[in-house]
């Protein structure tokens, strides 16, 4: 193996990588505030794209609108999916909640299998993302670019609301004592509503740029995508943001790094991303940046 | 003509007899899930077959459909459904091969024929006596992608990937490397990945360090596209060569230029169509459907058509007798050319040659078995 070639390994690492990370703090912003593993956060993806899809393909809005309509819908369905399936059984045991997100996640499936069939779709992607930059001998492509810059601002915007904005505030409060916060006369379900818009805008944007990196829309095609997701979170240390991210990263450039140096591994990848699940979840139970949100 | 006409006599005189009992074909297919567009092709076109020839032995045809999800525990529970909840007395389906080998065994053991359309593995007839097929198989289909590697594009070395989770791929993988080899050419990487992977950065950067002057890639439409894309736009230019499994119009819509100029062995192409049924057939398929008769939509009204024409002359829908109807097959002229099926449950069939030029699928050549 080469120098360039090993760059150029890394490059599309840390492009799975981004994507990764950009879904695994959606994952880790719901499970911080609440202690709830989203599962069907995967599945927002996959709406996501699909809205997307609709919105260029039949509505024909201009791409940069089809992407609002899309992420706006998305966190309005994040917050319908936590007002109708989590909040009932807010008090109730945190096993019910978890069986609950499955559910959501296999009816947010099926209902894409019911309602647009399973045969894939071609996403429409815009010219801006087409293309690569070479630099010697390592090839850039341009989505590469953008997908890390994305990352990098939602990280930004992410980070900021949790630790300078009021809200933010409220919902660091909420993940150490629900009860306190409440009789403290803050809107409980409002703050969970909001951490459900942000966490579902998250999912969408990911889901975006997933499909523009990896072109075919069916509905189960956020099931991967979500346990990778979870995988980074879990790695990075669930509940903290910067964690996440870092966690997506280090588990795409793994993945890749993996295939290129060991071929007749390829087969096996998502167990191995699986097995460096067990390894941290073994060694370092909380992940490599702690459980508390940063402060 | 002659057939035709007594068919259709046929058919006239047992009109009196339609109030009699339906005959009950069990269908099952990948209706969703990864290769959905075979299931919904071939699904759509034994529709059609069924509006065609209704009735067989007097009674109207009646068909059950099971959607198999893609997935082989469902493809055996699917079949057992079939069996014995419907109580059919014959079926078609599956349209890959890992699908109706999970199939196959549960009508072995019941004894109930089963005829698929487009299962290529040697493996899915192979010890049993219940289970057919109307396309050719894997060995035969290998033997063809090398020589189309090596004749046509001049190839020495060609690179391989392919789907390990799928019985048709690591067969067809196989059976190409061992015909590749054998006529002096040489496989310089060998690369796997799992169904429903999404990225192939890794994979085909090492394809890329090998130089080769060919990818051989028998694999699925959706994965076939996307490797295509990635492929192209990492600069790995040389030619793809794909199996049966590519021929689907998601592979266009999916990999959109980087598919242009990918060749593959097929079934079927609309150009080839040169018998009374395939032209009748045809002509019923674009009034109803309005679309284009593809692969796995002519296999599934072929193998709809034999099934029928062997319980007629088995006279009966006793199973035992169906089957040595099946194997009696012989020259069947059927939508997708001349079928005859061997007593291994086999069938001898041409393989066609197309490609991918300008957004469609372009007929090549035919090889005669």
């Amino acid at each position: 193996m080469d120098y360039s070639f090993a760059i150029q390994q890394v490059v599309f690492g840390l492009t799975l990588g981004c994507l990764y990370g950009l879904l695994a703090i959606g994952y880790t912003m719901v499970y911080g505030v609440l202690r709830l593993i989203n599962f069907a956060h995967g599945d927002l993806l996959m709406v996501s794209a699909y809205i997307a899809f609709f919105g260029v393909v039949m509505f024909h809005l201009p791409w940069p609108a089809a992407l609002a309509v899309s992420i706006i819908l998305t966190a309005v369905l994040g917050i319908l999916i936590d007002r109708g399936a989590y909040k009932p059984i807010r008090r109730g045991p945190r096993i019910s909640a978890l069986i609950t997100a499955i559910g959501v996640s296999f009816l947010l499936e099926n209902l894409g299998i019911v309602l647009i069939g399973g045969r894939p779709k071609s996403f429409p992607i815009p010219g801006c993302f087409e293309g690569s930059i070479e630099v010697g001998a390592v090839r850039i492509p341009v989505l590469s670019v953008w997908v890390l810059l994305v990352t990098l601002a939602l990280l930004t915007f992410v980070v900021f609301i949790v630790l300078r904005t009021r809200v933010g505030m409220a919902m660091r409060a909420l993940s150490r004592d629900m009860d306190t916060v409440r009789l403290m006369g803050v809107d409980v379900d409002r703050v969970i509503s909001f951490t459900f818009a942000v966490g579902s805008a998250l999912a969408a944007a990911g889901g975006i740029m997933w499909c523009i990196k990896y072109p075919a829309l069916e509905p189960f095609m956020g099931v991967i995508p979500g346990l990778k997701a979870f995988v980074a979170a879990v790695l990075g240390g669930i509940g903290n943001v910067l964690g996440a991210a870092l966690g997506g990263m280090i588990l795409g450039v793994a993945e890749i790094i993996i295939v290129a140096a060991h071929p007749e591994w390829s087969g096996y990848r998502d167990a191995i991303a699986f097995c460096v699940l067990i390894v941290i979840l073994l060694t370092r139970p909380t992940g490599i940046m702690g459980e508390k949100l940063p402060d | 003509m002659f057939r035709v006409l007594s068919v259709l006599v046929m058919l006239l005189l047992a009109a009196p007899a339609q109030s009699s009992d339906p005959v009950l074909i069990g269908v099952y297919m990948p209706i969703t899930g990864n290769v959905a567009a075979f299931g919904q092709m071939c699904w759509s076109a034994i529709e059609v077959a069924r509006k065609m020839q209704p009735e067989v032995l007097g009674r109207p045809v009646q068909l059950k459909l099971v959607d198999t999800k893609s997935d082989k525990v469902e493809s055996a529970n699917a079949v057992s459904r079939l069996i014995e909840k419907e109580k059919v007395v014959a079926i078609l389906g599956e349209t890959i091969s890992s699908n109706t080998i999970a199939g196959s065994d549960h009508a072995e053991r019941r004894k109930i024929p089963m005829v698929s359309p487009t299962a290529t593995n040697p493996i899915v007839t192979q010890g049993k006596k219940y289970v057919f097929r109307v396309c050719f198989i894997d060995t035969e289909q290998g033997l063809v992608g090398a020589k189309m590697a090596q004749d046509r594009l001049g190839a020495k070395t060609a690179a391989l990937i392919y789907d390990i989770s799928q019985d048709y791929c690591v067969g067809l993988a196989n059976f190409f490397k061992k015909e590749f080899t054998k006529a002096g050419g040489k496989i310089p990487v060998e690369i796997k990945f799992r169904t429903g992977d999404r990225d192939f950065t890794p994979q085909l950067s090492l394809i890329k360090e090998t130089k080769p002057d060919v990818i051989y890639a028998p694999i699925y439409y959706t994965e076939l596209a996307l490797i295509a894309r990635q492929a192209r736009e990492m600069g790995l230019n040389v030619p793809i060569v794909a199996g049966d499994g590519a021929q689907a119009p998601e592979l266009i819509e999916l990999g959109g230029k980087a598919v242009e100029n990918i060749f593959f062995s097929a079934h079927f192409h609309e150009d080839m169509v040169n018998t009374e049924r395939g032209k009748k057939y045809l002509e019923l398929y674009k009034k109803e459907t309005g679309k284009e008769l593809d692969s796995f939509g002519a296999m599934g009204a072929d193998a709809y058509f034999i099934l029928l024409d062997a319980i007629e002359r088995a006279g009966a829908t006793d199973p035992q007798k169906i089957r040595e109807a099946l194997v009696a097959t012989k020259n069947f002229e059927g939508v997708s050319g001349k079928i005859s099926i061997k007593e291994d449950g086999n069938a001898v069939k041409a393989i066609v040659i197309n490609k991918v030029k300008n957004g469609n699928f372009v007929y090549v050549t035919t090889i005669n078995p």
